[in-house]
């Protein structure tokens, strides 16, 4: 033992020398962590550097292969999930556990105590949601829910929980800065009742704003342990990073040329019960320009994609324009084969699928577009898979994807190495048009700073670019204007310089209170902090 | 007259709705079991041996529930223990239940079977026009209608059938919950074994008290269908099972009746009157995509 009985008997939770052994490879290696009650602790680590895995090893999903967790003073094994809660750990998954054919209450109802009704529940997860800030209707099914609100469902199912120990893998990537502040305060307040908070996030302000203590883990192992407020931002980028992350540069001289992207007077009805009509959308992209359109979760951001992509087509072909031509009806491969791109949010099932290796990957979402380049033979569409290979190791070479062997599945790629390889493999393609939504969402610092210049790039080398996201640093960071969508009504495009951070937070936070749950809806936040 | 066809009808109908909502259940928490041919006829088989060695059609039934459920397990163990392909194994079994039955039957056939007997509920039972149709029945029919109430009641009002859909829709994040996926999973085949071989032993007992090789006659691939275009919900599997039983009944009459029409064409129409009715009743794509098991056919290894 490396550590005193003063300090064992003061944590809540402490770990000595935690491994975890994938085959050779180790996710884990010798891991110390110290959580104090009350205190806000920050897990810090680029994208594959071993937080995840040792959190489900915190959280009973993975078993350690050596090393020892502590709980209370008490040494023991967490088994399980089920066992891990409780003991009082709670935990907010970065890719939700959500079952999307299952409601809201449904959800919440399967990681709480059986004897408690549905109904109470559906109506305590309200309450506590609107308490918090995080609106949900409890009977909306997951299925309808943007990604932002999927993980609305998330925080306050852990909340519900009533856990000592609440861990968050990344909480506030989809939220908008004021629903952030919301959730800090939730943060606070959990600390000052005493419960501890294991926060992981990439946003190194963040972490310096509201957490305690920090650990930095790097390749696996614990790089260093600090109080991220007296660091800088750059300084902990460093622990994380072992480099500096590189800057994105933007040259501010760039000609805007014709337009590309031209979309007039676009509605779209509301597909399901749960999902936002669009109502007349009216944006035109010039060649060299990125138009950014801001955003909370789930007020249209998904349903303006599928209508831009083609993924579900307009009735009047008149309403979207790709470089002059009219596109409304046409599908996402016509409109590919007219020099367009997309990137849609979901990485796993929409951008890529897990279960295929990246050479099939890639072949998927071009053999229309790219036919010649990797298809022959005619109608009989022969995969040319050398040209293929050629590619993707171009792709992952330009884009700096870090994978294990030649040609992995996408599945066994993590999320930020994924996300590079998906932009990258709409950009070598050199579009005229791209369109990314949430182009760098739960990706680390280092991966969303390549992502970023690779758009700005792109803009500069003559192409329009639609950048939909909820992350304003991003949006201040790659825009030339910026629109704002709320309630499936797209705000005039405003230039960079003219709008500052805080008015746009205002024009997307004005109207989300009433956005997603009922007027019916009991509003009672007293009575949720009682249970 | 009239009475007589409901009563056909209910016959028909009652094997196929149980041997679907036993499957229902079981693919429901993301196993699909393509057995359910040979959990039946191994129900059949060991409902009339048992019927036949003890004289009581009661212990027949018993007797053909758990030949059915422990068939089951023999599909439970290879493809959640061993994590062997479903679609495979579930084949192999209905082809395996085919052999063993025909092999176990053989002493049986030709031989004379005892009727189960109706179960006639006192005063219900004389209302008039409906009264015979619905409360002078066997237990069979009885056990198919508390069945799809139950089932019902189970998967979408109580907290265990909350977890059994939860692992049927998504078993990664099931288990991150901390639920047993392989446990739930291992309960869902044997239900669905059990009310196979439930039905299996309404056709030896009740159907054509009699042994004949094969009599299931592909009544386990038709349960298979009627699950999928009920959309994985019971009052939907009862809808349909009594639809392709009355009209299998009717063609027969018409049949008899010598209406101009092949009789291939005539035995063909409740295959496609049940597709096509039910393929109307599950074109909402949004309620098909809520109640269709997402990890349908997956296998799932804990960990890695």
């Amino acid at each position: 033992m490396t550590f005193s009985e003063s300090e064992q008997a003061a944590s809540l939770l402490s770990v000595r020398g935690l491994t975890k052994l994938f085959g050779d490879f180790a996710a884990c290696s010798g891991i110390d962590l110290d959580i104090a009650p009350g205190e806000i602790h920050a897990l810090l680590g680029e994208n594959g550097a071993g937080k995840s895995t040792l959190v489900k090893m915190l959280f009973g999903v993975l078993q350690p292969s050596g090393g020892q967790i502590v709980w209370q003073g008490n040494p023991l094994t967490i088994g399980s999930p089920g066992e891990a809660r409780q003991l009082g750990i709670g935990m907010v998954f970065q890719h939700f556990s959500l079952f999307e054919a299952l409601t809201v209450a449904e959800n919440i109802a399967l990681s709480l105590d059986p004897k408690t009704p549905l109904a109470k529940i559906a109506e305590e997860a309200a309450s506590l949601s609107k308490a918090y800030g995080l609106p949900l209707d409890p009977y909306a099914h997951v299925a309808d829910l943007s990604v932002g609100e999927r993980q609305r469902i998330e925080i306050v199912r852990a909340l519900l929980q009533n856990p000592k120990l609440i861990i968050l893998d990344e909480p506030t990537s989809v939220l908008t800065p004021q629903e952030a502040d919301r959730l800090f305060e939730t943060l606070f307040k959990l600390k000052s009742e005493g419960r501890s908070v294991l926060y992981i996030s990439h946003r190194l302000e963040e972490v310096r704003r509201i957490c305690d203590r920090a650990t930095v883990l790097r390749h696996g192992k614990v790089t260093g342990a600090c109080d991220p407020r007296q660091e800088t931002p750059a300084s902990l980028a460093r622990m994380m990073v072992g480099t500096e992350v590189a800057a994105v540069h933007r040259d501010e001289t760039v000609a805007l040329g014709d337009v590309q992207l031209d979309v007039t007077d676009l509605t779209v009805k509301a597909r399901s019960p749960f999902a936002v009509s669009l109502k007349n959308i009216s944006m035109r992209v010039r060649a060299g320009e990125i138009l950014a359109i801001a955003g909370i979760a789930g007020n249209g951001q998904s349903e303006l994609f599928d209508a831009l992509s083609g993924e579900y087509p307009v009735a009047d072909d008149d309403r979207i324009k790709v470089r002059g031509k009219s596109v409304g009806r046409t599908g996402i491969n016509g409109r590919r084969l007219l020099g367009a791109s997309f990137v849609p949010e979901e990485r796993h099932g929409h951008a890529a699928v897990p279960g295929m290796s990246l050479t099939d990957n890639l072949l998927l979402a071009r053999s229309q577009p790219d036919r010649k380049a990797f298809l022959s033979g005619g109608l009989a569409s022969i995969v040319r898979s050398g040209a293929i290979r050629l590619a993707t190791k171009r792709i992952c070479q330009q884009m700096d994807v870090r994978k294990s062997g030649e040609n992995p599945l996408a599945g066994s790629l993590s999320g930020g190495n994924l996300q590079k390889f998906v932009v990258g493999r709409e950009l070598d393609r050199q579009p005229s048009i791209m369109i990314v939504n949430q182009p760098t969402w739960g990706v680390d610092a280092g991966a969303a700073s390549r992502i970023r210049q690779a758009l700005i790039d792109l803009a500069k080398s003559g192409s329009a670019v639609v950048v939909i996201s909820q992350d304003l640093d991003e949006i201040f960071e790659v825009a030339t204007n910026i629109a704002v969508i709320s309630e499936g009504k797209l705000s005039e495009p405003h230039p960079v310089g003219s709008l500052s951070l805080e008015r746009i937070g205002l024009m997307m936070g004005g109207i989300h209170e009433s956005h997603s749950i009922p007027d019916a809806m009991p509003s009672s936040p007293e009575a949720t902090h009682a249970h | 007259m009239f009475e007589a066809i409901l009563l056909t009808v209910i016959t028909a109908a009652t094997p196929l709705v149980i041997a679907a909502l036993g499957e229902l259940v079981t693919e429901r928490a993301g196993v699909l079991n393509l057995g359910v041919e040979g959990m039946m006829i191994m129900g059949a088989v060991c409902a009339f041996a048992a019927t036949q060695m003890t004289g009581s059609p009661y212990i027949g039934i018993v007797a053909g529930i758990v030949g059915g459920g422990l068939f089951s397990l023999l599909f439970g163990f290879l493809t959640l223990t061993l994590v062997a392909n479903q679609v495979a194994t579930g084949l192999a079994l209905t082809i395996l239940g085919l052999g063993i039955s025909g092999q176990l039957g053989e002493s049986f056939v030709g031989q004379p079977g005892i009727k189960l007997q109706p179960i006639v509920i006192p005063l219900l039972s004389d209302i008039p026009f409906f009264g015979r149709v619905l409360f002078a029945q066997d237990l069979t029919f009885y056990l198919s209608i508390a069945l799809v109430i139950g089932i019902n009641w189970f998967l979408f009002k109580s907290r265990r059938g909350l977890k059994l859909r939860a692992i049927g829709d998504n078993h990664g994040s099931a288990h991150a919950l901390g639920i047993n996926v392989i446990r739930t999973r291992y309960l869902a085949v044997l239900f669905g074994g059990a009310c196979a071989g439930l039905a299996g032993a309404q056709l030896s007992l009740v159907y054509t008290p009699q042994w004949v090789e094969n009599m299931s006659a592909g009544r386990g691939w038709i349960a298979l269908a009627l699950v999928v275009f009920a959309s994985w919900r019971p009052w939907r599997v009862l809808a349909g099972g009594y639809l392709f039983g009355a009209v299998t009944i009717g063609q027969l009459h018409a049949q008899a009746f010598g209406i101009g029409i092949p009789s291939q064409v005539l035995s063909a129409l409740p295959y496609v009157a049940t597709i096509v009715v039910l393929i109307i009743i599950s074109h909402n794509r949004r309620t098909t995509l809520i109640n269709t098991p997402a990890s349908l056919g997956k296998a799932f290894v804990p960990d890695r």
